[in-house]
């Protein structure tokens, strides 16, 4: 049955995804950065994102104000569930978004900066795997509110999924890099770019054979007669875009490698969406429960409706202005 | 190690500290888009290099400023539902599509616009570039229209009706948003922006012509500060006190506090002046009043009866010493302001406006009597609605999350302690970028970037530069 709860767990579904490959690729180039050294590599990674950063991250404050005004209830259950990664997310964040300016106004505490912006994305990027491995191993509800302790989030399976992050941000941050770089810069993202995509690649498989064990009804989901009709394709597509994306990188092709790293993502995420539903906060609440009144998701409804596209056209505009590669030298600051 | 704490008021700190900080952001940055996006035009308009120069110069202070306010303002949005799960799961369904609207009306166009204004002079050209600074100048705009619709609901609820669930739940959108005293909140929050801007810019510009009186952008920029302080601060007086009797009527017992009546005057109040609140006395002590004023301000009529405190029950009591003084610390320097006004004005047609050092003295000491005004202005409205989250409906205290007092603490502690780091280092920044005049053939953020776009695209790029040219 498709209701307009089951359009916003879309919508909030898309704004949290476009969120995670946008922001993934400047927090990946982030947490990369202490494998470039030279100042110049620096100047060239931050000005690929420089200008864009800014878009990439209002997709957050989407997923989270859109997750507090559609399923306000899952918001008040999820956020103090996550209270210590919420926290260290947002801590990163200020590090990292700050140093984007702050670094070019100064070169005595560039260094600083510099620690900042790549510390600040790991803390985000941990934070954030984090987060995802604690609410997919369930998350105590006492009637209207979080009913756990506040180190639960912390298990073994969700540090899992926190590394499972890292190397796949950076997967998407390498990617970028090759995709906009030149030269010495560019071979290093490719050196990068292998050893990253078998990080990922082995986090996803430890992920997959993990998430049956938390829950009977995942197991069940994914390999009972007849669903594994449906979820089969989800590891087949995976070992494709694999191969795909080991070719590209063969050969050193500019854009296709960014754009399967980006398909991987995808379906990671669609599986994510597999083992979930309908379930917003998992085994405890479904999206139909948590969902916010009728007149709220329909007030909302024509917002979204009229305006994303409108934010896509000109954060797409945004990116054609600054596309082509970025050189060293030709700073925008 | 906090157990002794009481989480309300951990949270309460909490979300006082982070918000005190991010305020002084937007209030800024509401203004400088706006002047960003007025000295653009004037450029394109004149073809005057001074006003290329100044958009250039103020363009790389509002970039450092606006990161800061991005990434503040984050922070925000998440606190909700992290240490006031309770109010995000009852009023969520209204307050939450107003801030899903601000997102997509505000944060989006400023966030899409940025880059191209920041670095994109060259590559678009001067007309799609103008675009973007207004684009960006509109979203901040839509940004303050949206959250001060939701503040505003907080303060005065309308257009709503509860479910089964205890939920806030919109029975007229209209009403919701256009909220008894949205429209007075709006105006005066706007002007305050607006007002705080003029007087940073008014600083530099001053600062500057304390050393050279010559100089071509500190004159233009401190004339253009004058006026808005001269033409906005008797605005801004206005509106406040329209404001004011807009919260006589609707919030009776945030106007209690700040006037600091605990007793009812049946044959009109005085207008207290100074003194020493005290909460647990129930009085004003050693105040300075002048008798009948305040009901002739509040009620334009010097007998009018004015209820007290004494008319609340005592767990409805705002805590009035804050709300007290915060009030006249805003009020004092509002009136400050209007005198700067008047004085600048005075000097212009005595044709000392760009010589006088006692002018130009003045507006420096006055440059961050905006921040300063904005918080006050804040702190007066916010714990003036206190017991209540949402005024008289929901309790603070029945509004947090079910958290317990060491991890408020603790990520108290950790907010603390980067907040001074990072915005005390910003602070330095953006001070230095204050310290030099702006100078000729200034340049942006982007510096000196070749227009031509390397690598794959040089045709396109070459046009690019053909028109920025």
């Amino acid at each position: 049955m498709i209701d307009v709860a089951v359009v916003w767990a879309f919508i909030i579904a898309f704004a949290v995804f476009v969120y995670v490959v946008m922001d993934g690729f400047d927090l990946g180039l982030g947490m990369l950065f202490p494998l470039f050294p030279k100042k110049e590599d620096r100047d060239v990674m931050m000005n690929s994102v420089a200008p864009v950063w800014d878009g990439n991250e209002t997709w957050l404050v989407l997923g989270g104000g859109g997750l507090m005004a559609a399923f306000p209830l899952a918001y008040a259950v999820l956020m103090p569930a996550l209270y210590t990664p919420m926290i260290v997310m947002l801590l990163g964040l200020v590090f990292r978004g700050v140093a984007f300016e702050f670094r070019w106004r100064t070169t005595r505490e560039r260094n600083l900066w510099d620690i900042a912006f790549a510390g600040g994305s790991l803390m985000a990027t941990l934070a954030q795997g984090v987060a995802l491995g604690a609410i997919l191993q369930g998350i105590v509800v006492n009637g209207r509110h979080y009913g756990g302790g506040w180190w639960d989030w912390l298990t073994p399976f969700s540090v899992l999924t926190g590394l499972a992050l890292m190397a796949g941000y950076g997967l998407l941050g390498a990617t970028w890099l090759v995709l906009k770089t030149e030269g010495a810069l560019r071979d290093q993202a490719y050196r990068l770019s292998w050893w990253l995509l078998f990080a990922m690649l082995a986090a996803i498989g430890l992920v997959s054979i993990a998430t049956p064990f938390l829950d009977a009804e995942y197991a069940r989901r994914w390999f009972a007669w007849p669903n594994i009709i449906l979820t089969a394709p989800v590891p087949i597509a995976v070992a494709a875009i694999t191969a795909l994306l080991m070719r590209s990188l063969a050969a050193k092709q500019d854009y296709r490698p960014f754009f399967l790293s980006l398909a991987l993502f995808a379906l990671s995420y669609a599986g994510l969406g597999i083992s979930m539903w309908p379930y917003i906060v998992p085994r405890s609440i479904t999206i139909w429960q948590a969902a916010s009144p009728d007149n709220s998701l329909h007030f909302m409804s024509y917002g979204v409706a009229v305006l994303v596209p409108i934010i896509l056209g000109y954060t797409a505009w945004a990116y054609y202005v600054f596309r082509g590669k970025v050189r060293a030298g030709a700073g925008y600051h | 190690m906090f157990e002794g704490f009481d989480p309300v008021i951990l949270a309460r700190a909490q979300f006082a500290f982070t918000m005190s900080f991010h305020i002084i952001f937007p209030a800024f940055s509401i203004g400088l888009a706006s002047y960003l996006a007025v000295l653009e035009a004037l450029w394109l308009w004149t073809g005057r290099d001074v006003f290329l120069n100044l958009f250039n110069y103020w363009l790389k202070i509002f970039a450092v400023a606006f990161g800061m306010g991005v990434v503040s303002g984050i922070v925000m949005s998440y606190q909700f539902g992290t240490n006031w799960s309770a109010f995000s799961d009852k009023a969520g369904p209204i307050i939450g599509p107003l801030m899903a609207y601000e997102v997509l009306t505000a944060f989006f166009l400023e966030a899409g616009f940025l880059g191209v204004m920041l670095f994109g002079l060259k590559r678009v050209g001067p007309r799609l570039h103008f675009f973007a600074t207004l684009m960006v100048a509109i979203g901040t705009l839509f940004s303050a229209f949206w959250i001060l619709s939701a503040n505003s609901w907080m303060q005065t609820p309308a257009g709503y009706s509860i479910n089964d669930a205890g939920q806030f739940v919109a029975a007229d959108w209209w009403k919701v948003i256009f909220n008894p005293s949205f429209p007075y909140r709006l105006v005066h929050m706007v002007l305050a922006a607006y007002l705080t801007t003029a007087f940073v810019v008014g600083a530099v510009g001053a600062w500057h012509l304390l050393k050279d009186t010559r100089l071509p952008g500190p004159r233009v920029m401190f004339s253009m500060a004058m006026w808005m302080a001269t033409l906005v601060a008797p605005l801004q007086i206005l509106a406040g006190d329209q404001h004011g009797l807009n919260t006589l009527e609707h919030q009776p017992t945030k106007i209690m506090a700040m006037e600091g009546h605990f007793e009812s005057h049946p044959h009109g109040a005085p207008l207290i002046l100074f003194g020493i609140p005290s909460q647990a006395e129930g009085k004003v002590n050693y105040a300075i009043e002048v008798p009948k004023l305040g009901s002739l301000i509040l009620k334009h009529d010097l007998n009018a009866p004015m209820a007290g405190l004494d008319t609340v029950p005592r767990e409805n009591w705002p805590p009035v010493p804050v709300t007290f003084w915060s009030f006249r610390i805003m009020v004092g320097i509002g009136f400050l302001m209007l005198g700067l006004g008047l004085l600048s004005l005075f000097m212009r047609f005595r044709g000392k406006f760009y010589e006088s050092r006692l002018l130009h003295s003045f507006a420096l000491a006055m440059g961050p009597a905006g921040f300063i005004a904005v918080l006050a202005g804040w702190v007066t409205t916010e714990t003036g609605r206190q017991p209540f989250t949402v005024f008289g409906l929901l309790r603070t205290s029945a509004s947090v999350s079910p958290l317990a007092a060491p991890a408020v603490a603790s990520s108290l502690i950790a907010f603390a302690i980067v907040y001074f780091l990072v915005f005390a280092a910003g602070t330095i920044y953006l001070l230095r970028l204050m310290a030099v005049p702006p100078h000729h053939d200034e340049q942006g953020p982007a510096g000196n970037v070749p227009s031509r776009a390397a690598g794959i695209t040089p045709a396109v790029g070459a046009t690019a530069s053909g028109r920025a040219s």
